[in-house]
C-alpha cells in the first residue's frame, strides 16, 4: 500500500524512556540526520533527577526533546507533537506536556505488572481511557526487536538493548529522513565489534520497514529543509559551543587556552570538552576546588595564556575573591557561569537566570567586570569568543552567563571560515624602554608584560597599585584615582559594544526585551502575537555590562516596556536604577525556561485593551 | 610582533650577583624579623639556580611572608590569603619553562591555604614552596597559627590553645612531597644550601624554615637557635651519615623497633655504628615520619635538611609529554578541524 506523505511546517518530538534506554542517544541520532536535511532545529534533554533512580521508575525517566522546521526557530518547542514513550513510566511523566491530539507511540511490551506499578499505574493506561484524545499507536518494540536479532549471536540483553534503535527507525520512516547518517554512526562507533554494528543497523532498518508495511501507519510527514543562511553548519550544545568559542579565540589569537576548572552541574562539559583539545593547544587543569580553578587561570594569564574557569552559581560565590583579585592586578580572565537554580544546591540539574546580581554586585570592594550573556545555544560559541576577546583587550575580567538550558539544549551553528572571525590582537610587552607595569593607553588599558620577557621584571599583587609605577599605595588619593581609573575602563568597552536591534516598530507601545536564554521563547511569542495582527517590538541582551549606547533611548522611545526574567528581576533592577524606567516584570522561577505561550499571553495582557492595534 | 611565549635557555649566560635579584622596593618587616635573613639568603643563592631572572616568578599568598616577592626583582605575584599554590600553579602550568617559587607563611599555606598545599604536592607539580614558619599569624597582630605549639597563649588564645598543630614535614610528606626540607633563619649557610638544592629539583619542594618573628612570638625557637641550646637541640640530617648531636657530637639517634631513642656514645655500651643513618633517598615515607616526630617528642633534638627527596615526574612534565604525544599522533590541531570535524552540512 502507497502510504500518504504529508508536508508539514514544524513539529516537536519527545523521545523519552528509562535512563537505560539510550534517549539521548537516539535523539542526537535523530538530530544529526535531521540536521543534515536542512531543517532548523533546536533540542532539550530532559534528565532524569536522580542518577540512580531504579529502572523503571518514574524517576528514572530521561527525556530528549527536537523541535525541527522549514522555518527559522528558536525553541526546543513548547509542547510535544509527537511522544516516543519506551514505558509506562516515561508515559506518564510526559503525558501532560503533550498538545491534545499529540500522536504518542508506546513500546506496548513494556506495559506489564511490575512497570505499570512502578509507574504507579493503577491499570493500564493503554486499556482505559488515560489516553482519550491521543493518536496512540501501541508498538511491540522489544518482542519485535528481539524477533529481528533471533539468530544473532548474543545475549538477550544486548538484543534489548538495541531496541532504541527500533524506535528511531521508526521515527526515520515517519518523518521521511534516510537511515545512513545513522548507519555510518553505528559503523564507527562500533568498528571493533561488527556484530553490535550488525545488530543495531537491523533493528534500525526492521523499524524503518515496520512503518512502511504494517497498518497503524497511514501516513509520513515531511519537514521540507529551512531558509537559513548560507553556509556550513553543524549542531552545537551550549557547553560544547562554549568550549568551541574559547579554543577558536585561542587559536585566532594565537596565544595558548587555559582552562582552571572544578567539576559542577551544570557545567562540567565545558570542562570535559576543552580536554580534549590538547594538541590544539589547550590546558585544562582540574583544580582541587573552585578557588583553585580561578586562581590558577589567573597565573596563567599572568602567563601570558588565554585564561578562562568555567562553573555554576555556588561556584562563582567560591570565586568572588579571586574576581576582586583579577581586577586589581587587571589581568584578563574569562569566567563563564552556567547558571542553575539557587540559591546553595538549589535545582542543580534545572536552569535559572538568577546569578545576574552576584555578576554585578557579588564581590567585594569597587569591583567592575564586563558582564554578557548568550541567548541561545550557537550564541554561546560567539560569546565566549567575544568574551575573550574583551578581556584580552581591555585586560578585564568577563562574565559570561549562560544557563543549564543552554547549556545542554542544541542548534545549529554557521561556522565561519578562520578569516571571517573577529581579530583579537595580542601585544605583550615587550619593550623594556619606559615600561611601567599601571600604565595606561587610550583606553586606560595597562601592558601585559608576562615573566619570561627580559628587562620587564616587575611585581603586582592585590594591594592597591601605585598609579602608574604599580607599587604599593596607600594614599587616599591615588586609591580613588586608581578606583576610578578601574570603573572607567570598563565603562570604555562600550565602544565595542553594538547598539542594541530593536526588531520591529522603533518606538511605540510595547517593547519586550529579555537577555540570555528568554531569547528563542520571547522571539516566538512576538512573532505569533504580530501574526494575530499586534504590534510589539523586541530587543535583546547580549552585553550587560556595559550596556549598549543606545539602550536608554530605546528603552524610552516605547509606553511599556516588559522584562520576562527566569529569576524575581534582577535585571529589571538594574535597568530601573540605571535608567529610571518603570519596566514590568515577568518573572517566573521553577527551574524550567519560559513557555512561549506563557510569553505570549503575558504580551497580551500587557498590551490590555487596546491591543496596540 | 611575535606573540608566542618566551622560552629561555636554561643555563643563562650572564653572572648574577645577589645585588640582581634585590629591588627598589624598601624592605618593611618589623626589625629583626626572622624574614631578613631568609631573602637575604635566597637572593645570595639565586644567582646559582642556573635561571634567567626573567624567568623566575616568586608568588605569594597574605602575610608577612607574603610580602617577599616584592623584594625579588624578579616577576612577582603579592596574591591573595591562601592561594599562593593555587596562583603559582597556574603560572607554571601555563609556561613550564617558568622557575616559580611560592613565599608563605604557616596561617596562609596550611591554614587557609591547605587544601592548595596539599593538592599541590600530590600533584607534584614543580613549584619550590618556602614556608616561613614562625606559630604565629603577624600579620593580623597576634592570633595562634595552625603550628603554634598546644598549649600557646596568644591574644586569640588568652588560657593557652586547645589545639594540636600541624606539623609540617609530616604534612607535606604525606601529601607526596618529593623533596621535603627544614631549616632556620638564623643559620644563613644551612639555609642557603637547602635552597641551592630544592632549586635544583625536578618536582615540589617545599622547604620548611623556621622563623621568629620578634614582634608576637619572640624566641619560639631559641632552643634550636641560641648558642647555649643549639648542639643539643638540633640535629643535622647529612645523606649517609650517622644522626648525631651534641656540642661533641656525642649523643646519637638509634632505632629501637620503630621507635627513636637517644643514646650517649660515651657511655661505653653503644657505638656510632648504632646510629640511625640518614637516607635521603629513600623513597619509604616511614623514615621521613620517623624524623618528623621527634619535634613531638620532648627532649628530642629538632632535625633541619634534607629529610627525603627522591624523583617522580611532575605535573607539569607529565602535561607536557601527553599533549607532544597527541600532537605527534593527531598533528596540531587546526581551527577547520575543530569546527568541522563533527557532521557538517551545507546550506546553498
Ligand atoms: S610581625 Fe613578626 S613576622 Fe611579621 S614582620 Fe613583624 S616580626 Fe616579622
Amino acid at each position: 500500500m502507497e502510504k500518504e506523505i504529508q508536508i508539514i511546517e514544524d513539529v516537536t518530538v519527545r523521545f523519552a524512556g528509562d535512563s537505560g534506554d539510550g534517549m539521548q542517544l537516539t535523539g542526537s541520532q535523530f538530530t544529526d540526520t535531521t540536521a543534515a536535511l536542512g531543517n532548523d532545529l533546536s533540542t532539550m534533554p530532559d534528565f532524569p533527577a536522580e542518577i540512580r533512580a531504579p529502572a523503571g521508575s518514574l524517576a528514572g525517566v530521561s527525556g530528549f526533546q527536537l523541535h525541527f522546521s522549514s522555518e527559522d526557530i528558536a525553541t526546543p518547542g513548547d509542547t510535544p507533537d509527537v511522544l516516543i514513550a519506551m514505558n509506562p513510566a516515561a508515559l506518564k511523566v510526559n503525558l501532560k506536556d503533550l498538545k491534545p491530539n499529540a500522536t504518542i507511540i508506546v513500546n506496548s511490551s513494556t506495559f506489564d505488572a511490575k512497570n505499570l506499578k512502578l509507574a504507579k499505574y493503577d491499570n493500564n493506561p493503554l486499556e482505559d481511557d488515560t489516553l482519550s484524545g491521543f493518536n496512540v499507536l501501541p508498538v511491540e518494540l522489544t518482542t519485535l526487536t528481539m524477533k529481528t536479532l533471533e539468530d544473532m549471536d548474543i545475549s538477550p540483553r544486548e538484543k534489548e538493548r538495541c531496541k532504541n534503535f527500533f524506535a528511531l527507525g521508526l521515527m526515520y520512516w515517519l518523518y521521511n529522513r534516510p537511515l545512513d547518517n545513522t548507519i555510518n554512526w553505528l559503523e564507527s562507533k562500533f568498528k571493533d565489534q561488527p556484530k553490535f554494528f550488525e545488530a543495531n543497523k537491523r533493528v534500525l532498518i526492521a523499524g524503518y520497514n515496520y512503518g512502511d508495511t504494517t497498518e497503524i501507519f497511514t501516513t509520513r510527514y515531511e519537514v521540507k529543509p529551512a531558509q537559513l543562511p548560507k553556509g556550513t553548519y553543524r549542531n552545537v550544545s551550549g557547553n560544547e559551543a562554549v568550549a568551541l568559542g574559547c579554543i577558536a579565540a585561542s587559536l585566532k589569537s594565537g596565544i595558548p587556552l587555559f582552562l582552571g576548572s572544578y567539576p559542577i552541574t551544570p557545567a562540567s562539559e565545558i570542562l570535559q570538552e576543552l580536554t580534549k583539545y590538547k594538541s590544539y593547544g589547550v590546558k585544562t587543569f582540574q583544580a582541587e576546588d573552585e578557588i583553585a580553578g580561578i586562581c590558577s587561570a589567573i597565573g596563567a594569564a599572568y602567563a601570558g595564556s588565554l585564561a578562562v574557569t568555567n562553573t555554576s552559581g555556588p561556584g562563582l560565590s567560591l570565586k568572588s575573591e579571586a574576581i576582586g583579585l583579577a581586577v586589581m592586578t587587571e589581568l584578563p580572565i574569562v569566567i563563564v557561569d552556567v547558571q542553575r537554580g539557587g540559591p546553595s544546591t538549589g535545582l542543580p540539574t534545572k536552569t535559572e537566570q538568577s546569578d545576574l546580581s552576584q555578576a554585578f554586585f557579588g564581590r567585594h570592594g569597587e569591583s567592575p567586570v564586563c558582564i554578557l550573556a548568550a541567548k541561545s545555544p550557537a550564541d554561546c560559541y560567539w560569546m565566549a569568543y567575544e568574551a575573550a576577546r574583551i578581556a584580552t583587550k581591555y585586560m578585564t575580567p568577563v562574565i559570561l552567563l549562560t544557563d543549564g538550558y543552554l547549556a545542554f539544549g542544541s542548534e545549529p551553528l554557521r561556522v565561519l571560515s578562520f578569516d571571517e572571525l573577529p581579530e583579537i590582537p595580542i601585544n605583550y610587552r615587550k619593550d623594556p624602554e619606559g615600561f611601567f607595569p599601571y600604565s595606561r593607553d587610550e583606553n586606560l588599558v595597562r601592558p601585559w608584560a608576562i615573566p619570561g620577557t627580559p628587562g620587564l621584571e616587575h611585581r603586582i599583587g592585590g594591594l592597591e597599585k601605585k598609579n602608574i609605577t604599580g607599587g604599593i599605595s596607600y594614599e587616599p588619593l591615588n586609591h580613588e584615582i586608581m578606583t576610578n581609573f578601574r570603573d572607567q575602563k570598563v565603562k570604555n568597552i562600550q565602544q565595542d559594544v553594538p547598539d542594541i536591534e530593536v526588531d520591529g516598530e522603533q518606538s511605540g507601545e510595547l517593547l519586550v526585551v529579555g537577555w540570555g536564554s528568554t531569547y528563542g521563547s520571547i522571539r516566538e511569542a512576538v512573532v505569533r502575537v504580530r501574526k494575530e495582527g499586534h504590534k510589539v517590538s523586541q530587543a535583546h541582551f547580549n552585553y550587560l555590562n556595559p550596556f549598549p549606547k543606545n539602550l536608554e533611548k530605546v528603552l524610552k522611545s516605547f509606553k511599556k516596556v516588559l522584562l520576562p526574567e527566569i529569576n524575581l528581576g534582577q535585571l529589571a533592577f538594574v535597568l530601573r536604577s540605571t535608567f529610571l524606567v518603570d519596566v514590568i516584570q515577568y518573572n517566573k522561577v521553577q527551574g524550567q525556561p519560559f513557555k512561549v505561550a506563557e510569553i505570549q499571553s503575558k504580551i497580551m495582557e500587557t498590551l490590555g485593551g487596546k491591543n496596540g492595534k | 610582533m611575535e606573540n608566542k611565549i618566551v622560552e629561555n635557555s636554561i643555563t643563562p649566560a650572564v653572572k648574577y650577583t645577589s645585588k640582581d635579584f634585590s629591588s627598589d622596593i624598601d624592605v618593611k618587616w618589623c626589625p629583626g624579623c626572622g624574614d631578613y635573613s631568609i631573602l637575604a639568603q635566597v637572593q645570595r643563592t639565586s644567582p646559582d639556580f642556573g635561571e634567567l631572572k626573567e624567568n623566575m616568578v616568586w608568588v605569594s599568598g597574605i602575610g608577612c611572608s607574603s610580602r617577599f616577592p616584592y623584594y625579588m626583582n624578579t616577576y612577582g605575584f603579592h596574591g591573595i590569603h591562601g592561594r599562593a599554590a593555587a596562583i603559582a600553579s597556574g603560572v607554571k602550568i601555563a609556561n613550564p619553562k617558568l622557575q616559580v617559587w611560592v613565599a608563605t607563611g604557616d596561617g596562609d599555606m596550611l591554614s587557609i591555604g591547605g587544601n592548595h598545599f596539599i593538592h599541590a604536592c600530590r600533584k607534584n607539580i614543580n613549584l619550590k614552596i618556602l614556608l616561613f614558619n614562625n606559630k604565629i599569624y603577624g600579620l593580623t597582630k597576634g592570633q595562634y597559627s595552625p603550628t603554634s605549639d598546644k598549649g600557646q597563649v596568644t591574644k586569640s588564645s588568652p588560657h593557652g590553645t586547645v589545639d594540636w598543630p600541624f606539623n609540617a614535614i609530616k604534612l607535606a610528606t604525606g601529601a607526596g612531597a618529593t623533596f621535603v626540607a627544614r631549616s632556620i633563619d638564623r643559620d644563613p649557610k644551612h639555609l642557603q644550601e637547602v635552597i641551592s638544592r630544592a632549586s635544583k629539583h625536578k618536582g615540589l619542594a617545599f622547604i620548611e624554615v623556621y622563623q621568629n618573628c620578634p614582634i608576637f612570638n619572640d624566641g619560639v625557637y631559641s632552643l634550636v637557635t641560641e648558642k647555649e641550646t643549639k648542639a643539643d637541640n638540633v640535629v643535622v640530617l647529612e645523606h649517609g651519615k650517622p644522626l648525631l648531636f651534641g656540642p661533641k657530637k656525642t649523643k646519637g639517634i638509634k632505632l629501637d623497633g620503630m621507635n627513636p631513642v637517644i643514646i650517649d656514645l660515651e657511655d661505653g655500651k653503644h657505638s656510632i655504628s648504632d646510629c640511625l643513618v640518614h637516607d635521603e633517598f629513600d623513597e619509604n615515607p616511614t623514615r621521613v615520619f620517623l624524623l618528623g616526630r621527634f619535634t613531638d617528642i620532648p627532649g628530642f633534638p629538632t632535625p633541619i635538611g634534607v629529610f627525603r627527596q627522591f624523583s617522580k615526574p611532575s605535573y607539569d612534565k607529565e602535561y607536557e609529554a601527553q599533549v607532544e604525544s597527541l600532537v605527534k599522533k593527531n598533528g596540531k590541531g587546526t581551527y577547520e578541524q575543530l569546527m568541522l570535524s563533527s557532521n557538517t552540512w551545507e546550506v546553498r
